[in-house]
């Protein structure tokens, strides 16, 4: 069968972290290759090289049997290679046929050329089976239409090697049948389709081969028929756990928190668990799984739609952040830059934040109190600084996140929830986080952790609690605790199915 | 501005002379009054086009109140300029607040409206008569200085204050800085962000008082392009246009130099066409030093 593409010894780091080191990924012509692996295995920086988003720091890409290079998405389009991204890119604004045409308009003089625009898409769209008028602004479909659109757009460039990135994450079954309907028939026409998931069940109905990223690392390549999900998952999650992590010395008390049926509307449903003084509990999931939006809802920052909280036995209402803070909870977020810090602000400011109106004298601020406070706080979380002066959007990715540990310790919370805790920060200043919150434990405060990263989660967690699509497929205890376990948990299946 | 006022002082020997530069600090009062209002707006991250147009509204409904009845206090007159002027403030704030509209548009839609009431109220013929205790209010010396001098320095001072030593000052930065981040740290963000803008619009209500004052007489004309005064004040100031950034003290040196600019040119005799041109040269000039320093 003729090969489409083939990249070799593929390398790429971003600073000092390299995120895939001498990867291999092949397509056939007529041939749907999943390339699957945990988050942050390096499947989509591996496609996004391919496509010019990125660039390689060392390997071969051949693509149609000519070694090449693209250096930017629309070079790698007009050379007949898409991808269609996970979060789908639309000019909202822009009818179908315009975002088809984008950047290649069918032209009368200087004036484009509607009508003809307009002819084509329907053919196009056609060619799916889609009947959407061609002049619909985008804004107006829905996120499966809009991802037809983007095949459509694909199509139209005569595309040849289709990326799909996570399709189906955001559409519903009959959705997904019509997309594997499309792409059986984009196989027949000799297109290659490379397609990244992490649901076992559609990979063993969509796809011919499946390719294994762990850790940026290439692990196997196998026919689908000649696989399980069990050695898929083995090969996605077979590492060892690093002796990184402290000893759980801390031991659960008093019940701190409980939820019971939390929801918000499209988001999660019917959440329940429970949360004790001392204890650390995990919350696992794939990506879009509900969790990052389940613990924003108990701090507060939006509303849960169903559901009721308990703390220390007390039905509670929080509908802001700031109620959130009152009833000592504290939320370190998943992106430090967006919700995090005020990064042009310097560290001092950026730790007495929460606290500063409790230590105010009247309507003013008590800057030595707060100067003395900060002072503390980077000496006892040992956060690198020239002083507290020092603007924090200059400091490290790890004493950034230390910054915002100490502006929430300050409040003496009871309840700590981490939101990904230690993303893009190096393995130092990951262990140093990890006794922190080891320490905060055996003082007795309930700690939620929320990662990505499978080990991390392992390593740190007394008890855990999975997602998968907004729902709650298990809780795990202490010795079930287990790469496998969660996997299976995590793509959807139920407690023994695998 | 150090090497401003040297240069100037060598250039022209009338620059450097007690009386000349009480005038500058005197015809850079009312920039600076609004100025500090405009510095709050900024550091939120928004803007306030309205303050020029507030003030042409407020003057002359304090004037009118001036000249309706010459034995009322003058400071029935304060009150209606400067409570006019925050319910400018107050409807600017809630808008961008609360209904979400943004900044620039709300006050541009402000600034239009503003300026257009006291034109219809006034039919377009400025108010004379007034009383001699409004025309005092910026006409007078105490101790020997212009009254002018003493608003600014209370006004600025005020404003430093509350942005430098409130816990509301650290969260107006704070808001500049990173809003969402803020908001997680239980600040009432959308509160203080409507409270900047009823502060820049009290000041332009005083503003308006004291250029009416200044002029003795109420006109709906007045003022014309001070929101441009007060906004290039700012960033030669070292105000960030993006929020987060800058300070009242900053803003007053911003508004010291423009002065001078104008003040020397005056003294030299160049034409005013050439001064706007220069202007807007130091302005690039300010902020393209600041990016430099940023990048380091």
């Amino acid at each position: 069968m003729e090969l489409l593409l083939r990249m070799q010894n593929i390398s790429k780091s971003f600073g000092t972290n390299q995120v895939l080191r001498e990867v291999q990924f092949e397509l056939r012509a007529g041939e749907v290759h999943a390339l699957i692996g945990e988050n942050g295995a390096g499947k989509s920086t591996l496609m996004k090289i391919l496509m010019g988003i990125y660039s390689a720091d060392s390997g071969r890409i051949t693509v149609f049997g000519k070694e090449q290079t693209f250096e930017s998405p629309s070079q790698a389009l007009h050379a007949k290679v898409a991808m269609i991204h996970q979060e789908l890119n639309p000019i909202m604004e822009l009818s179908v046929a315009e975002n088809i045409f984008m950047g290649k308009e069918e032209r009368r003089g200087i004036f484009v050329d509607k009508k003809k625009q307009e002819e084509k898409t329907r053919e196009y769209l056609g060619m799916l089976g889609v009947e959407i008028p061609p002049g619909t602004l985008m804004k107006e479909l829905n996120v499966s239409e809009m991802q037809m659109v983007e095949i459509a757009k694909a199509l139209s460039y005569g595309a040849r090697i289709i990326i799909m990135d996570e399709p189906t994450s955001a559409i519903t079954d009959s959705e997904v049948e019509k997309l594997f309907g499309n792409i059986r028939k984009l196989k027949e026409q000799g297109a290659g389709i490379v397609y990244i998931s992490h649901k076992m069940n559609e990979l063993f109905e969509i796809s011919d081969r499946i390719t294994v990223f762990r850790d940026g690392q290439y692990t196997v390549t196998a026919e689908t028929k000649n696989v399980t999900p069990q050695r898929l998952i083995k090969a996605m999650v077979g590492r060892e756990i690093n002796e990184i992590y402290p000893e759980h010395k801390s031991h659960a008390g008093e019940t701190l928190l409980s939820v019971k049926n939390a929801g918000r509307e499209g988001e999660f449903k019917d959440i329940s668990f429970e949360l004790h003084r001392g204890e650390k509990l995990g919350i696992a999931g794939l990506m879009g799984a509900g969790r990052t939006e389940l613990v924003m809802a108990l701090f507060g920052a939006r509303k849960l739609t169903g559901g009721s909280v308990e703390i220390k036995g007390e039905a509670v209402d929080i509908r802001t952040p700031r109620d959130a803070i009152r009833r000592k909870i504290a939320l370190v977020t998943e992106d430090r830059k967006l919700y995090g810090l005020n990064l042009i602000g310097c560290v001092g400011d950026n730790i007495v934040s929460v606290v500063e109106r409790k230590y105010s004298k009247g309507i003013f601020h008590n800057r030595r109190k707060c100067n003395g406070l900060a002072e503390d706080m980077v000496k006892r979380l040992s956060i690198k600084v020239t002083g507290i002066r020092q603007i924090t959007g200059s400091l490290s990715g790890g004493n950034q996140q230390k910054v915002v540990l100490a502006k929430w310790l300050l409040n003496e919370p009871d309840i700590i929830i981490f939101d990904e805790p230690t993303r893009g920060i190096d393995v130092g200043a990951k262990t140093e986080i990890y006794k922190i919150i080891e320490e905060l434990a055996c003082e007795g405060k309930g700690i939620i952790i929320i990662s990505s990263e499978m080990p991390e989660l392992i390593g740190l967690s007394h008890r855990m609690i999975v997602l998968h699509e907004g729902r709650m497929t298990g809780g795990l205890d202490i010795d079930e605790l287990t790469q496998e376990n969660i996997m299976t948990l995590a793509s959807g299946c139920g407690k023994g199915d695998a | 501005m150090v090497v401003l006022i040297i240069v100037m002082s060598v250039m022209s020997p009338t620059f450097f002379t007690s009386r000349n530069l009480l005038n500058v600090v005197k015809q850079a009062s009312i920039t600076s009054i609004i100025g500090v209002g405009m510095t709050f707006v900024l550091i939120t991250g928004g803007i306030d086009l309205s303050v020029g147009s507030v003030m042409a509204l407020s003057g002359t409904l304090a004037a009118s109140v001036a000249a309706a009845d010459k034995n009322l206090p003058v400071f029935a007159a304060i009150l209606a300029g400067a409570g006019l002027g925050t319910l400018c403030g107050l409807i600017n704030g809630i808008g961008v607040s609360y209904i979400g509209f943004p900044p620039f548009i709300m006050t541009l839609g402000m600034m239009t409206i503003a300026r257009g009431i006291p034109l219809v109220y006034t039919n377009g013929t400025p108010i004379f008569g007034l009383s001699d205790s409004f025309n005092a209010l910026a006409n007078s010396r105490l101790l020997g200085i212009p009254t002018l001098v003493y608003y600014m320095v209370v006004f600025s001072a005020a404003g430093y204050i509350i942005l430098s030593r409130t816990v509301l000052g650290r969260q107006i930065y704070g808001i500049g800085g990173n809003e969402e981040a803020a908001r997680l740290s239980g600040v009432a963000t959308a509160k203080l962000k409507m409270l900047v803008y009823v502060f820049s619009g009290f000041l332009s209500g005083i503003a308006g008082i004291l250029i009416c004052s200044r002029i003795t007489s109420g006109n709906g004309t007045v003022a014309q392009g001070y929101e441009m005064n007060a906004i290039s004040a700012a960033v030669i100031g070292g105000v960030s246009m993006t929020g987060g950034y800058g300070s009242v003290l900053g803003m007053v040196v911003g508004a010291m130099i423009l002065t001078i600019i104008q003040n020397s040119f005056d003294i030299m005799g160049v034409n005013s066409f050439y001064q706007d041109i220069i202007k807007g040269i130091i302005i690039l000039l300010a902020v393209f030093l600041d990016l430099r320093g940023k990048k380091k």
